[in-house]
């Protein structure tokens, strides 16, 4: 009983490293600047909310997520555009921005990134003096 | 100056798509015949098609569309998938990238000859489209008990 717990257990192991050896997608992205703050949008199809990560590493926004597909057992390719399930694509930041007060939203396989600019950094209106 | 300019740039792009006709010729194109309704790679939305004893799968990559918009339609073997996306564009924002399809489109699958049309079903989930088209009973492999 252990043993078989055992074997199984190494072959998901297994699975795991070839799954991360698997070149990832470079999801295709929109990204945007208005007076507020900047918004990134990728198409992630499959992705679902518990798949994803987002995550900022000092100026280094990564986004990764991995697809899930429901597909029958036994299951013989015909045809693959899509030859991996994991979704990778990282973007650095500047400083203005707030990292803190990042907001993303995830539907229907479309992932949006709101990342706001630091209050202080928010494009003033400079008025000419005439006189 | 600017004439100058111009064609050393004209030069370079000749530069490329002669290295990329020597890329084709030197590896060539896949040894197979490719369907005569294959598109480029590259075209949208992306498409993988399973296969099991029962039933097809066709799945469709395509993120945040009204599935109400789509056309799914089958005739014989020849599975089509109609569709809009329209994205909405932020007015007065600076786009540094704009990679995301926007507008229609249109794929056909030739699917294996013994499916059967009347049984399909689509399902819209998390961008994925998948449609899953039974085959016909009578060709699925059958186990034969010996008496």
């Amino acid at each position: 009983m252990t043993e078989t717990r055992d074997v199984s257990k190494q072959d998901a192991e297994a699975a795991q490293d070839i799954k991360q050896q698997e070149q990832a997608i470079l999801p295709a992205v929109d990204i945007f600047e208005n007076e507020s703050g900047i918004t990134v949008q990728a198409d992630m199809p499959g992705v679902s909310r518990d798949r994803l990560d987002v995550h900022i590493d000092s100026d280094t926004l990564s986004i990764e997520g991995r697809a899930v597909i429901p597909m029958p057992g036994g299951m013989d390719a015909l045809y693959a555009d899509i030859r991996s399930t994991r979704y990778q694509r990282s973007f650095s930041l500047s400083r203005e921005l707030d990292t803190e007060r990042i907001e993303a939203g995830l539907k229907d396989g479309v992932l949006t990134l709101r990342i706001p600019k630091r209050e202080e950094h928010r494009p003033r209106r400079i008025e000419v003096q005439t006189g | 100056m600017f004439g100058t300019l111009n064609t050393s740039g004209a030069g370079l792009l000749d530069e490329f798509r002669r290295m990329e006709r020597e890329m084709n010729q030197l590896l060539g194109g896949p040894p197979w015949p490719n369907s005569i309704r294959a598109m480029a790679r590259g075209t949208y939305p992306p498409i993988n098609v399973g296969s099991t004893p029962e039933q097809v799968d066709v799945y469709l990559f395509a993120a945040g569309l009204n599935p109400e918009t789509l056309d799914i339609s089958i005739q014989q073997n020849l599975l089509t998938v109609a569709g809009d996306r329209k994205l909405q564009v932020e007015e007065g924002a600076d786009y540094y990238r704009k990679e995301r399809y926007d507008g229609g489109f249109r794929r056909v699958v030739t699917l294996p000859e013994d499916v059967d049309p009347d049984q399909v079903e689509a399902a819209y989930r998390d961008g994925v489209l998948h449609v899953t088209i039974k085959r016909r009973e009578s060709t699925r492999p059958r186990q034969i008990t010996v008496k």
